[in-house]
């Protein structure tokens, strides 16, 4: 039987690291230059308050109804994606997206297409288990 | 309890008709479209397992003490507050208000009374079981699990801060690492009052103060704290979260080493308490926690990871955990809870029987087709041939259409199951509003108290 005092040092050391490990993150966000752009974060709202990450995903992170949209705005013409935006299909219903609230969400879409690639082809794969873009 | 299991059911309807949804495009989409439904299936399923969790703990505390708990109010408050924001995030949903979170999401306003709730559950919880000294390793789980809890259902609504969702890169590495550690977190009360069951059931009360519980204790609060980062490899974050949480996932090997090392025992001693019905329900969820963990500890391989990552492998593995481990170890607490509960009607075990491997046969098999489905999507993930995403999907719905029946047959064990269970449960409660029994003098039952 473990004696108290060794459990509550192993549990307030592990409680200590997870705070500065937490604390850091929060501190220093991995993103540092970035600027609040209106329509990117308005694009980001009408995303959420219509639940597109239901069936949606970004760098693999949403729904698996439809397809990933991380790349979405470089690969396809904001044409193409407007019509799904406008019409629906027959699986996404007509949101009735007004064309302020379109304009918005392809800001949104563009500044993810922006942050990186999801496409799992351009992992590098290295021989000690890790990935890297 | 017969909320959660009520829960449980309405979860488990609306994953079916989602499941639905997948071959027949357009069904329901005018009233409750697949952005609907999929959080009535989570929240349904998430709140099953976090206040039959909270449940288990509030329950099996009274029987470790031997007194009831510090405040019977405290508890009442806390269930008012669940019973009320939980119908107003289902309203939300249906009237398509969302927190537009992926994964588990409602409205910030209805997370106040979650948070409330909880704290009160807090408070409830460390004043009832009093001094902290020689406590056995269930009783820090449980404290763990709700502290940390509490700790990442704040974290994960940090995004309301324009510093934390400015940038999708910061606001995404921000919420997986609240949910990943969530997660962890009610496993945490979960596993607890498991090993509580255990220990009740096979009767040995040393066993939750051993060094081997605590090392498996502290691994398993090692990896709640720091091995969330394999939710996002594939995010351009920091490398670091990437090689801790790769690292720090490895040691969940030691737990499937143990797991291997004490096959022969455990069957042994599933041979010798499998007429118990809690128990078979352990077994189960044993069986399930080796699979899960071999796909867990696969899938925390960076090199594996970014082949699965986005396919229904990960549907898998969340519908392995959530459905094998946590709901059959749930049951599990349920059935010992009700069994010697208010009411002299039995709990009919040949009910349960046949559910328990109806359930089991058919999440094996809706399992298997969702690993399928996942490998043939990683394969096209993976291709350098430019196949549209729709015919990938088509390719993968004769899987979907196992999915689908296979999903409908666990429902229909699932309910089999539930059925005896909420009807003692439904008895108990005429039983106490017909005011033959006051909860209130009911006297604390199968007390295995320490001291």
């Amino acid at each position: 039987m473990a004696s108290d005092k060794n459990k509550i040092m192993i549990a307030a050391s592990l409680v200590a690291i997870f705070l500065c490990y937490t604390f850091y993150i929060y501190a220093s966000l991995p993103v540092k230059n970035f600027t609040a752009n209106e329509a990117v974060s308005k694009g980001k709202r009408v995303w959420q308050e219509k639940n597109c990450g239901a069936c949606h995903q970004i760098y693999g992170l949403g729904g698996y109804l439809g397809p990933d949209l991380t790349n979405e705005y470089s690969l396809r013409s904001t044409d193409f994606i407007k019509v799904f935006l406008n019409y629906g299909t027959p699986a996404m219903p007509n949101f009735n997206l007004s064309e302020q609230d379109i304009n918005h969400l392809l800001a949104f879409l563009k500044s993810i297409d922006a942050s990186g690639k999801s496409d799992p082809k351009t992992f590098t794969i290295h021989y000690n288990g890790t990935i890297e873009q | 309890m017969v909320g959660s299991l009520l829960l449980l059911a309405m979860g488990m309807l609306f994953g079916w008709i989602g499941a639905l949804q997948y071959l027949v495009p357009g069904f329901l989409v005018k009233w409750l479209s697949f952005e609907k439904i999929r959080p009535l299936h989570v929240s349904s399923v998430v709140f099953w397992i976090i206040l039959a969790a909270m449940g288990s703990v509030l329950i099996y505390v009274q029987e470790h003490t031997g007194r009831k708990l510090y405040s019977a109010l405290l508890t009442r408050l806390q269930l008012s507050l669940f019973s009320l924001s939980i119908p107003a995030i289902f309203i939300s949903y249906c009237m398509g208000i969302f927190g537009g979170r992926e994964y588990w999401e409602f409205p910030p306003v209805l997370a106040l009374p979650i948070i409330a709730g909880w704290i009160l559950f807090l408070i409830n919880f460390t004043r009832s079981f009093g001094t902290f000294k020689q406590q056995p390793v269930y009783i820090w789980m449980w404290l763990t699990g709700i502290i940390f809890f509490l700790f990442t259902f704040l974290e994960s609504y940090l995004w309301v801060f324009p510093y934390f969702r400015n940038n999708i890169i910061n606001d995404m590495t921000v919420q997986w690492k609240s949910y990943g550690s969530m997660v962890g977190a009610w496993n945490m009360l979960i596993y607890g009052s498991s090993i509580f069951l255990m220990q009740k059931i096979s009767g040995h009360k040393n066993d939750s103060h051993s060094r081997m519980a605590f090392a498996l204790y502290f691994t398993g609060l090692f990896n709640l704290m720091f091995n969330w980062g394999h939710h996002i490899y594939t995010l351009p974050t920091y490398h670091f979260i990437q090689y801790i949480s790769y690292v720090v996932s490895m040691t969940e090997l030691l737990i499937l080493g143990r797991i291997i090392w004490q096959w022969k025992s455990s069957v042994s001693k599933a041979a010798i308490h499998f007429h118990h019905t809690a128990f078979r329900f352990l077994v189960a969820a044993d069986i399930w926690i080796f699979l899960s963990l071999l796909l867990a500890v696969l899938m925390s391989v960076p090199a594996i990871n970014v082949y699965t990552h986005g396919t229904h492998i990960t549907v898998a593995h969340a519908m392995g955990t959530t459905i094998g481990i946590n709901s059959f170890l749930l049951l599990a607490i349920a059935v010992d809870t009700l069994s010697n509960s208010c009411s002299k009607e039995s709990i009919n075990e040949k009910w349960i029987t046949k559910g328990y491997w109806i359930t089991n046969i058919s999440l094996f098999i809706f399992w298997i087709s969702l690993v399928i489905a996942g490998i043939l999507k990683a394969k096209w993930q993976m291709s350098t041939e430019k196949i549209p995403f729709s015919t990938m999907m088509l390719q993968l719905r004769p899987f979907f259409i196992v999915f689908l029946f296979s999903g409908l047959t666990m429902i229909a064990g699932f309910f089999i199951i539930l059925y005896p269970i909420l009807k003692k449960q439904i008895s108990c409660y005429l039983v106490y509003i017909l005011g033959e029994r006051n909860p209130a003098e009911e006297p604390i039952r199968g007390t295995i108290s320490m001291d």
